[in-house]
């Protein structure tokens, strides 16, 4: 059982299965060899928040599921009425097409902030965070169509008032997420555009030297905002 | 135990994270209040809470009151009763227990004890412990609001928390309770980021995980699970103060009330209870694992022996901390479920005995044979392990369905709640603090005095506490303002109460005592060493005490060994400190 104590960085070949999971995982100084402590804690925040989103949508879940009114059907409700027909969710998924497209510029900012090219790297941020911005616009429209149609947090002319409730609160919620994530995007391109990064300009609030990795931890968050969408979409206006 | 083979054993791993940027303070401002030094913080949090927490030890001498001699304090009446009630159970386990912990000890021992200058960002760290004071503020402008505090009850059940019948319920009390809530949600994730990254990513040379001391890992073990589990709190909080500010429906069924329909309707109580409760088991370990980290390593260092099974008590933690949030709906067995549902979470809380009894028994072991020595932190950790036994030993008859039942509702339930997650983490805080105050302050703390309020606290905690499970068993039902004449609660119920409230009487009195050595021993009391319970954990190595900003000086500790290298065979002292090269003596530690 029992071994000398051994301190160096390489303790002889690696114990196989789970053991070597647990070896690996509490091994010297760090846990995640090759996480920054940023974005370790951007992943932790993260997961703290996929707790949060999916407390709001198994809550709405089961108020879908106790309301004795019929739930209103989304395609319906959601239908834009274009060229003389409905179509069915149509606002939907241009916001949808927006958000995801914006995921992508965000990781070519990613890729090039890596490059130190701070030109395109700022450029993208700032495309990314106007598809955001856009993404809000299109769900500010959203809401003002729905409220004008007499819904509201506590009724709603086309069914089961907590339609409404949950609507308002998880949308809500989440572009309250997206516009944050925008602003950030707009101060993190500032500081990549300004070149804080390369002459290690300290932060206002923090003091602290920032590093291009910024642009990738922003980036965890805006795909994770995105990510979050998708489930939305799905349980929220597919179902 | 082996011999360290000469030469070879001491290389020192190669450093993987660059040294902290520190932020330096330039003015008395930002030095101690506006400070970013997480030990300033740490006393910050202390200081906040234990304020706090007298205000709610005044709150449970004045429901005290009223069960003793009822209706002969006119200002208490059943509105004030249901307000004390709810104010004192949330303020301790939220604002005192949780606070603290995490707040107080978890940010003065991580850094110290993992062998780091700070917490990884200490601006957010900040920034953690001033929200938090706003939600203190918040919850007590409830006490001046119109309407007073809400009276709800600790776990706010709808729909009558948010009803006109409960205190607070239309006014502001239900209102400020929830926004103080999601505010301290909200500061505490700040904190809780920082104590999990530092602990996974920020530990010095050679520290690896399972060469941490146990209290780092009760306490790092607890915050992953608030992270966790604040969310379903955050998320019912929004919820509910939906329901009440904009009449939304999720909580609320349809209801009439002093004879009006009410506008809400279809809504799910339960989900309430579901969310609520998805926070509130994991709650009670969030407040236990801490306990459990410290206590080891009280009972480790006064026993100068080392910790029984650490692997075990390490992943014993981890399991509690697991299965803590698959049991929450033992706290509903009363509302209706599914029998199966009912089985299921039965067992999962029963399958919880068993890594916490493994804890209970190698603190025994521990102390089997060791060398005691009867200082306070080790009093304090004795009592810890008798109050919590007891109050784990009724915590399995409340899981069980057909036990709690009945039970449900009773003084059994105080008493059990109370043994276990009130007086037992309480303790393990006064141990602690004997503990650790003279690296804090560089002064002892007085003896005498602190014997004197040992005595009284714990003896007369268990006599509060003890004699509830006889009232709970005869029936005696929790939460009422007064029982008046029931046939089946005999009047020897009515001396018992008389008796209890006398107790605790005296032991909230016994704390000016405690408070008083708090503030005395900081100028008067004994100086310290360094090192003066002679601990082998990195904080007593500190090359200052205090320790100075940064707390090492220019060079960060290298860590050669565990924490619990005490008595071993062979060693010029019955200690070796984690900095203590291994060519300079021998281990007990077990590497695998």
């Amino acid at each position: 059982m029992t071994q000398s104590v051994q301190t160096q960085s390489n303790p002889g070949p690696q114990p196989a299965g789970m053991r070597g999971v647990a070896a690996d995982f509490g091994s010297d100084q760090r846990a995640f060899k090759t996480a920054s402590w940023g974005k370790a804690m951007m992943w932790i925040f993260l997961l703290s928040d996929t707790f949060v989103f999916g407390c709001f949508l198994l809550s709405y879940m089961t108020a879908r599921m106790s309301t004795p009114v019929a739930w209103p059907n989304p395609s319906e409700v959601f239908a834009l009425h274009i060229g003389g027909q409905d179509v069915p969710l149509i606002l939907i998924a241009i916001m949808t097409f927006v958000l995801i497209s914006s995921s992508g510029t965000m990781a070519m900012a990613v890729n090039f902030g890596y490059r130190r090219e701070r030109g395109k790297t700022a450029v993208l941020m700032l495309a990314t965070a106007l598809l955001g911005a856009a993404f809000v616009g299109m769900q500010a429209f959203e809401w003002t169509k729905l409220i004008s149609e007499g819904v509201r947090p506590w009724e709603n002319p086309f069914g089961a008032a907590q339609f409404g409730s949950a609507f308002f609160m998880i949308t809500g919620f989440h572009g309250t997420h997206v516009t944050i994530g925008v602003i950030f995007l707009l101060i993190v391109a500032r500081k990549v555009w300004r070149g804080d990064f390369d002459t290690e300009r300290r932060g206002f609030f923090t003091s602290r030297k920032g590093r291009y990795e910024a642009v990738e931890i922003m980036g965890l968050y805006w795909h994770f905002v995105d990510l979050v969408w998708v489930f939305i979409f799905a349980f929220f206006y597919l179902w | 135990m082996v011999e360290i083979p000469a030469g070879g054993a001491d290389a020192v791993p190669a450093a993987e994270v660059e040294d902290m940027e520190l932020y330096h303070p330039k003015s008395w401002w930002t030095k101690y209040v506006f400070s970013q030094d997480a030990k300033i913080i740490a006393v910050q949090y202390s200081i906040t809470a234990i304020s706090i927490g007298l205000v709610a030890l005044v709150l449970s001498w004045l429901m005290r009151l009223q069960l003793a001699f009822p209706g002969y304090f006119a200002f208490i009446d059943a509105d004030h009763y249901y307000q004390f009630i709810t104010m004192h159970g949330m303020i301790m386990v939220v604002y005192l227990l949780t606070a603290l912990f995490l707040g107080g000890f978890g940010n003065y021992l991580i850094p110290l004890m993992v062998g780091a200058r700070d917490m990884v960002f200490p601006y957010a760290n900040m920034l953690s412990y001033w929200i938090y004071l706003l939600a203190v503020l918040i919850l007590v402008a409830g006490f001046f609001a119109p309407g007073g505090p809400t009276g709800a009850g600790w776990t706010l059940y709808p729909p009558q928390s948010v009803l006109s019948g409960t205190p607070g319920g239309q006014d502001w009390g239900i209102l400020l309770m929830l926004s103080s809530l999601i505010v301290f949600v909200i500061g505490f994730t700040m904190g809780g980021l920082n104590y999990v990254v530092t602990v996974l990513q920020g530990r010095a040379r050679g520290m690896t995980l399972m060469r941490m001391p146990l209290t780092v890992w009760g306490i790092f073990t607890a915050t992953v699970m608030a992270l966790l589990a604040f969310p379903a709190l955050f998320v019912a909080c929004v919820m509910m103060l939906f329901d009440r500010l904009l009449g939304t429906s999720f909580f609320m069924p349809a209801i009439v009330e002093m004879g009006t329909q009410l506008q809400h309707a279809g809504g799910s109580p339960i989900l309430f209870q579901h969310l609520f409760w998805f926070f509130g088991h994991p709650e009670v370990y969030i407040v236990a694992l801490p306990a459990f980290g410290i206590v080891s390593d009280l009972i480790s260092t006064h026993a100068r022996k080392n910790i029984f099974g650490y692997r075990m008590m390490v992943w014993a933690i981890v399991i509690i901390a697991a299965l803590s949030f698959v049991v929450w709906a033992h706290h509903m067995y009363v509302s209706g479920m599914n029998p199966a549902f009912g089985f299921f979470f039965a067992t999962t809380t029963l399958i919880i005995a068993v890594p916490t009894a493994i804890k209970v028994y190698n603190w025994v072991l521990t102390l089997w044979r060791g060398d005691i020595h009867l200082t306070l932190p080790m009093l304090f950790a004795l009592a810890f392990i008798v109050t919590f036994v007891n109050g784990g030993l009724t915590g399995l008859f409340l899981g069980n369905v057909v036990v709690d039942v009945p039970l449900s509702d009773t003084m059994f339930v105080v008493a059990h709640f109370h043994m276990v997650m009130g007086v037992a983490p309480i303790l393990v805080i006064f141990g602690a603090i004997h503990h650790w105050y003279p690296k804090v302050t560089g002064r002892m703390l007085n003896g005498v005095l602190g014997h004197i309020h040992y005595w009284i606290t714990f003896l007369g905690a268990y006599a509060i506490f003890f004699p509830m499970h006889y009232l709970g068993l005869l029936g005696v039902p929790r939460r009422y303002y007064e029982i008046g004449e029931t046939s089946f609660v005999p009047p020897s119920a009515h001396t018992l109460n008389i008796f209890i409230t006398i107790m605790a009487l005296i032991v909230g009195a016994a704390q000016v005592v405690f408070l008083f050595n708090l503030i005395w021993s900081l100028f008067r009391g004994k100086e310290a060493s360094g090192n003066p319970w002679r601990a082998t954990t990195l904080e007593w190595q500190t090359p200052q005490t205090p320790p100075a900003h940064g707390n090492w000086g220019k060079d960060l500790p290298v860590v050669y060994r565990w924490a619990y290298d005490y008595s071993v065979p062979g060693a010029p002292e019955d200690f070796i400190p984690q900095t203590q090269p291994a060519t300079a003596g021998l281990t007990r530690e077990v590497m695998r």
